[in-house]
């Protein structure tokens, strides 16, 4: 079992190790002169379709799907109880099935509150 | 779990011998089928267009993905002066690598994957989200608004869609009775897409949504901003964005196929092969999704998942727990007809509660 996820985390340093491959392989393709490197204070600006950026890029963002980020905590958890139930169900059988059901129905009761709520429209 | 196939004393014999040949094979696997989806998108649309396609490099231009690459490989390499530069640097690193991970527990072939984790699927559902943080990463290290606003629709599309995605996958664990991708497979004597054609469908308008392809493209909506998160990266660091997205819709046509086509099984032709040709199929229905829809508004977007898929996820997880505890021994036959009944029933009935057009979205 733990044999498993020790393939799990050599393969994840494996796939860190290719990715950090690819994206520092032109580095060293710069110092052999392979890629070009000819440094001009324009290219370095931020793209804008040719206009300047006005102010500063890191503005405070309005973030319109706040609610929904909300929502996703509540439902997201809820998620993750129904996993390790839904492997097991065969055997639960019926008494199971209808736990689960009042668990969900209380959780799509503070859904359908929000949606009356108008939490799900995009302002 | 211990069935003996011939194969298995070469693959399952040494840990380090067995972590090598996977690895090898799990990046060689993903790197030529991306090389070869690239072509194969760009040929398909064409024939979508009435029009050829690339045709010149080599034969029906089949080297055109190589020539791509050693172009872009010898792009200068432009990082913006004002940006965050390790945020920059590392946002294609952490984009990238989960697409790779998530490889580790899809069955190739019986019992040929890397590890047969017994919590696979959801190990997927965890690894696929972090690809997310990379794309936001890379909008905030951009310095730039129109990345930093493909980043956070991005994000504002990932919570979206996760829960429909999600709760569809919970109807397939239902009828299989395990987490792992093996024994989903082998459960498999009818493919799962004719027992939860609509968990099928919202998991494959999800996973859409996930690796923002065509009708979720808002990430990188060229006629509003530009290119979205990548905008400000050029040579070997955009090829992995680049890399990334057609690994992500590589890896989700094989999660499609592997939970609801039936993955490697199949008659006459070797199981590998049945493989790839499921998750051929599966791109080409994106690539034919892609071709047809035009964009959503993000405010249709974020609708379609709260109002729409969320509700009939639910519903078709009630109904699944239903048929799993109450009609167990019902042949497989009765259900596949109700339950392809009611799909169609339920798409049609909350079809006439949701409005699209005019300017509002909704009830």
């Amino acid at each position: 079992m733990l044999e498993n996820f020790g393939y799990i985390a050599l393969f994840t340093v494996i796939s860190i190790l290719f990715a950090s491959l690819l994206v520092f392989l032109p580095v060293l393709l710069r110092l052999i002169k392979i890629i070009p490197s000819k440094p001009n204070p324009i290219k370095y600006t931020p793209f804008e379709c040719g206009m300047e950026t006005i102010g500063r890029s890191w503005v405070q963002f309005n973030f319109r799907y706040y609610f929904y980020a909300l929502m996703l905590i509540a439902l997201d958890v809820m998620v993750v109880f129904l996993y390790p139930w839904a492997v097991d169900l065969k055997q639960l059988g019926e008494f199971g099935f209808f736990v689960v059901l009042i668990f969900i129905s209380i959780v799509v009761i503070g859904y359908i509150y929000a949606w009356r709520k108008k939490v799900l429209e995009w302002k | 779990m211990m069935q003996f196939a011939p194969q298995e004393l070469l693959w399952s014999g040494n840990f380090w011998l067995h972590l090598l040949l996977f690895a090898g094979m799990i990046i060689t696997f993903i790197l030529l089928m991306v090389m070869f989806f690239i072509w194969y998108e760009r040929r398909l649309i064409g024939r979508f267009q009435v029009r050829l396609g690339p045709n010149r490099a080599g034969p029906f231009g089949l080297l055109q993905p190589v020539a791509d690459v050693l172009k872009i490989l010898t792009k200068e390499d432009i990082v913006p002066s004002k940006g965050d530069k390790i945020v920059f640097w590392l946002a294609p690193i952490i984009a990238l690598a989960p697409v790779f991970m998530m490889f580790a527990v899809i069955p190739l072939q019986g019992n040929a994957l890397l590890v047969d984790l017994n919590i696979g699927i959801l190990y997927i559902i965890a690894v696929s989200s972090v690809a997310s943080i990379g794309i936001f990463m890379a909008g905030w290290g951009s310095y730039n608004k129109y990345s930093l606003i493909g980043a956070m629709r991005d994000v504002a599309q990932l919570i979206s869609y996760e829960i429909p995605l999600v709760l569809s996958i919970v109807g397939v664990v239902l009828i299989a009775g395990s987490l792992s991708l093996n024994d989903i497979v082998e459960a498999q004597t009818v493919p799962f897409i004719l027992l939860q054609p609509l968990g099928f469908l919202i998991f494959f308008i999800g996973s859409l949504a996930e690796i923002n392809r065509t009708p979720f493209d808002l990430v990188e909506a060229d006629s509003e901003i530009v290119a979205g998160y990548n905008i400000e990266y050029s040579g070997m660091k955009f090829a992995t964005f680049f890399l990334m997205e057609y690994a992500e819709a590589l890896t989700s046509s094989a999660i499609i196929t592997t939970l609801f086509l039936g993955g490697w099984k199949g008659p006459f032709l070797p199981p590998f092969l049945w493989f790839i040709i499921k998750v051929i199929a599966v791109f080409s229905l994106i690539v034919w999704v892609r071709s047809t829809i035009p964009r959503f508004r993000i405010d249709q977007v974020m609708a379609f998942a709260w109002k729409f898929l969320l509700p009939l996820a639910l519903i078709n997880l009630l109904l699944t727990s239903m048929q799993v505890v109450f009609f167990q021994e019902a042949s497989s036959l009765v259900i596949i007809i109700s339950s392809l009944v009611i799909m169609a029933a339920l798409i049609l009935i909350w079809s006439k509660f949701f409005r699209l057009g005019g300017n509002s979205t909704g009830l």
